[in-house]
């Protein structure tokens, strides 16, 4: 019953304020009017009583606040009276507000988006159970794990993992009989469903038990995606056959929603057993224990009271076991396992994420401290309000919780602009794809825990600026305020706010240093010696295997597009690549070389193990590569000539010596072939940008044929127009060809990708700190100058020169701007050292940087003390001396 | 001036408590009711008595209703609920003990102790 009035008290104090307000007033009134009729009855007359009445009362509005605060430990209805106080406060200055908004807004959005990738690529890179157990070898460094022998090997010998799972990525034609084109997908070991530990959605999974032996699980599992996207989720292709480049394949089962593989990046149509790869390639490297591409990476649960010390050290053991075992094939070398997920990236992309953390963070910090250094201008210049609420009762308490609202109002409006802002952008950025010949997305679709961040940030950054003008209210007098009106403190020693602002301003710098550095660190990358020329040249990919072309009937269509390439008119010259180029997605074929005095060709006994391209006659012309000595292929090294060999410069110094005396020297292959050097091309890239010269060979493609390429065909003609003369060409030979044409520079933004996200990144948070000094100084610069106008008005009056009124008016915000610009590039000139990491060539001890830095901070402080300078000096003493 | 005592933090509830006890009263007729139970000892200002009686009501201890008074005019009535008569007797109790227990402190002469 006390419980049921209690709260029905509550909810009318709440939502009848109004009713409750005059309800307090009527009963006062009746209180007045009974003690006026005491009054009257001890002989007073009725105006005189009623007056007296009302003066003992005494003061009904404190009456009215009292029983408010006896009310009112209710907090939500405290709570609303503050928000409602403070929005009207806002709405006297829309200006300030929109402004703080707006730089908050920038500042979490900023940061939320940071967050989201972060979230989407580190904290849950695989969407599979227990994802955090899941270990495995990294691609790209080669410890021998890239061959499927050694992998059976790992899988039995290993005491580490609850089973260890294979796969590799495969880009067959798939066809469901009446719309050939062409697909990514895995091959995987039997296992790989099992050891994810994942059920599928339809269908079923192909098991370990399903193979046996090569050519014997003709099976895929679509992923969800492809299903939906090719199949228009129709559940009744389980058991239907497709053909994968021409061999028939069954449906078994359809991934659940969300699982793509297990590689975060990457997107891919279906999964196959890895034992049928010999039907997708024409032929298979299954039982090559000294094969570099049979596996991609190789992975499973760490079995539990695992830790990854002892696993490391479990598989290190089993490489050192194979390496005595098979010493002609495996050379092993220590082995880093990781999670799952990133691959070889992860390392740099947890310092690229954090780098970017670090900075938005920065942002944030800057963000908080414009608003402080403005929270605390407004508050001096309420000053006398703040007084005047003092001497008439109000308590300090009640003056910083209204103080606080303000912030945390202007924080979560900002925050939510910012997180609407920011999840948009992560919805984009999800389905974007980045890189047009490749499967790959960022896995950063915006989740729950991105609105929880925005919330704390907001909250925290509201907290955080709202602390500054504390002390200020704390310590005001309200006599002396009152009495000396606003301009009573005019301090010439440093303030918060000045601190403030060179924190903000030295921040600033860093990032508009970061930016510049990456800005310039592309633009070196996108004009640096590749070892090709990308300019003016097309490449045309063909897989002939997928068009049911093989062996010799293969390498005679290929010479018949050469041969049709170069009757194009505008066509210099044309050349092919078997397999990738150099610096494609996929080009990372080596080849162990021995020189040519070594007989045990064990893999210890490597002399290099250079990038190896076959290449036909013309390559290089086409490709741009100059011939530093020597001879380029002909036409007729072929399979019955002698084995000859093009090296680049850093091969020829390596093995010996210098590039004259490499020509005519011979060296060997894995196989022990003695291949003979006639000539020197120059260094290149192979695999990335920011590689060390690496070595690599050129061996002709006549001596060893492929059956997918790229043509590499060089001309000053338009692109579009080139393609379109391609493509008919290519019609004459054989209309079903399935080709894809694409400038060689389409091609190489893959390997730019990483640089160009990172100057996106950072140029944009070189902006937004840009912007946050320029609203910094423009306020700092403009409150001093209204402050002082009465100062600057008696200075003009007794006859201060222009000069010397701007230096009174503006000197300080640039000493400010000057010390905090020489701090921040300090700091910046140190954090390149973390940008180039990412950022290939990045240096910040490039003279054009330093100077862009020293200009940009210039301007910015030129453009936003502008218009306080323009108030400054267009001041006219005699009306600021009539006004006050 | 000082033939009145002055309030200690948290009779006031009480006070108001024991006077509505005796009936149902509007808030002027409180004061009255104090002062003449009190033998005009105990004098309360006019407007600390509303923020008390707000108290009170939000803690269920006391209703009101709207009537009319002796002088024939609107005024809001208070009365004690089963709760406010519960809370009296306790706060009664303890005040009682209390009192006892100071005067018998206060009237212990030394060689007493």
């Amino acid at each position: 019953m006390k419980l049921l009035d209690s709260l029905r008290f509550r909810m009318a104090a709440l939502f009848g304020r109004a009713q409750i307000r005059a309800e307090m007033e009527e009963e006062i009134r009746s209180h007045i009017e009974h003690r006026a009729d005491d009054l009257v009855r001890s002989g007073l007359n009725r105006t005189e009583a009623e007056r007296r009445a009302r003066v003992e009362f005494g003061g009904r509005e404190k009456c009215k606040e009292e029983i408010h605060e006896a009310l009112g430990s209710n907090f939500i209805g405290g709570l609303l009276q503050d928000v409602r106080f403070a929005l009207r406060v806002l709405r006297k200055s829309p200006g300030f507000t929109f402004a703080a908004v707006l730089t908050l807004a920038l500042a979490i959005g900023a940061n939320a988006v940071v967050f989201g990738i972060f979230n989407g690529m580190i904290l849950r890179p695989l969407n599979v159970p227990q994802a955090e157990s899941l270990y495995g070898t990294e691609y790209g460094n080669n410890p021998g794990w890239q061959s499927y022998p050694n992998y059976l090997d790992l899988r039995d010998r290993n005491r580490s993992f609850d089973g260890l799972a294979a796969f590799n990525f495969v880009f067959p034609g798939f066809d469901t009989g009446k719309n050939p084109s062409g697909s990514s997908g895995y091959t995987t070991s039997g296992n790989y469903f099992d050891v994810l530990r994942i059920q599928p959605y339809l269908g079923r999974f192909y098991h370990a038990a399903d193979e046996h032996g090569p050519n014997s699980a003709p099976f895929v599992v679509l992923t969800h995606a492809f299903w939906h996207s090719r199949f228009q989720d129709d559940p009744g292709v389980v058991g239907r056959t497709v053909f994968l480049n021409k061999h028939p394949f069954t449906i078994l089962g359809v991934a659940p929603p969300g699982f793509h593989g297990t590689v975060s990046f990457a997107f891919v149509d279906f999964f196959m057993p890895i034992v049928n790869e010999g039907q997708i390639y024409g032929g298979s490297t299954l039982d090559e224990r000294g094969s570099n591409v049979t596996v991609f990476e190789v992975f499973g649960h760490l079995k539990p009271g695992v830790t990854l010390t002892q696993a490391t050290a479990d598989v290190n053991a089993v490489g050192a076991y194979l390496e005595k075992t098979y010493p002609q094939d495996f050379s092993h070398k220590s082995t880093p396992l990781s999670r799952q997920g990133l691959t070889v990236f992860g390392g740099a992309v947890t310092a690229f994420v954090a780098g970017l953390m670090l900075l938005a963070g920065l942002i944030l910090l800057a963000a908080c401290a414009n608003l402080g250094s403005l929270f605390a201008a407004r508050a001096s210049d309420r000053s006398r309000e703040v007084a005047l609420r003092l001497a008439l009762g109000s308590s300090r308490k009640r003056i910083l919780r209204g103080l606080f609202t303000e912030a945390l109002l202007i924080s979560l409006a900002g925050g939510a602009v910012g997180l609407l802002g920011s999840v948009a952008l992560l919805r984009r950025l999800s389905t974007w794809q980045p890189i047009a010949a490749a499967p790959a997305r960022l896995p950063v679709a915006p989740d729950a825990k991105i609105y929880l961040v925005a919330l704390l940030l907001a909250v925290v950054s509201g907290l955080l600026f709202a602390i500054v003008p504390v002390r200020q209210v704390l310590r005001a007098n309200p006599y002396e305020i009152v009495k000396a009106g606003s301009n009573a403190r005019l301090g010439r020693r440093m303030t918060v706010r000045d601190v403030l602002l060179v924190v903000q301003i030295a921040i600033c710098a860093v990032l508009v240093t970061s930016s510049l550095v990456a800005v310039r660190g592309l633009a070196r990358s996108l004009h640096g010696n590749f070892g090709f020329e990308p300019r003016n040249a097309m490449l045309l990919n063909v897989n002939l295997a997928m068009a049911g072309y093989s062996g010799d009937q293969a390498s005679a269509m290929k010479r018949r597009m050469f041969d049709a390439m170069g009757t194009i008119p505008g066509v210099e010259h044309v050349g092919w690549v078997n397999d990738y180029p150099p610096l494609a997605y996929g080009s990372n074929f080596r080849s162990n070389v021995y020189k040519e005095e070594t007989t045990d060709l064990r893999q210890a006994n490597t002399a290099a193990t250079p990038f190896r391209y076959n290449i036909s006659p013309g390559y290089f012309e086409a490709a741009g590569t100059s011939l530093l000595t020597g001879r380029g292929f002909r036409w007729n090294d072929d399979k019955g000539s002698p084995s000859v060999a093009v090296v680049n410069r850093e091969f020829a110094v390596k093995i010996f010596g210098s590039v004259a005396q490499a020509m005519g020297r011979d060296f060997k292959l894995q196989d022990g072939t003695r291949v003979e050097v006639v000539g020197v091309v120059e260094d290149g890239k192979y695999l990335s940008l920011n590689e060390d010269p690496q070595p690599a060979i050129f061996l002709p493609a006549l001596q060893s044929p492929s059956s997918t390429f790229y043509m590499v065909v060089r001309s000053e003609r338009d692109p579009e127009q080139l393609a379109a003369a391609m493509r008919s060409k290519l019609r004459e030979l054989d209309a079903g060809l399935p080709v894809t044409i694409t400038t060689w520079k389409t091609v190489l933004s893959l390997v730019l990708f990483p640089s160009q996200m990172a100057t996106a990144a950072l140029g944009v948070l070189g902006m937004m700190g840009a912007m946050l000094s320029i609203t910094g100084i423009f306020g700092m610069a403009a409150y001093s100058v209204s402050r002082r106008l009465r100062e600057l008005g008696i200075r003009v009056a007794l006859g201060a020169q222009r000069k010397e009124v701007l230096q009174a008016a503006l000197g300080r915000p640039l000493k400010l701007l000057a010390i905090g610009s020489a701090t921040g590039l300090a700091l910046g000139i140190f954090a390149g050292k973390v940008l180039a990491y990412i950022v290939y060539q990045a240096t910040p001890r490039d003279p054009l940087v330093l100077g862009g830095v020293v200009l940009a901070m210039l301007l910015l402080g030129l453009v936003a003390t502008w218009i306080p300078a323009q108030r400054a000096l267009s001041i006219d003493p005699l009306i600021l001396l009539r006004e006050e | 001036m000082n033939d009145q005592a002055q309030l200690l933090p948290g009779t006031l509830d009480l006070l108001i408590l024991r006077a509505v006890s005796l009936g149902p009263l509007h808030g002027y007729g409180i004061l009255l009711r104090i002062g003449q139970i009190s033998d005009n000892a105990l004098l309360i200002e006019q407007g600390a008595l509303y923020p008390g009686l707000f108290r009170l009501l939000r803690q269920g201890l006391l209703k009101a209703s709207w009537g009319t008074s002796e002088n024939n005019r609107r005024a809001k009535f208070y009365e004690l609920t089963a709760a406010g008569r519960k809370r009296l007797r306790e706060e009664t109790e303890s005040w009682n003990r209390l009192v006892s227990a100071m005067a018998s402190a206060l009237s212990q002469q030394p060689e007493e102790i």
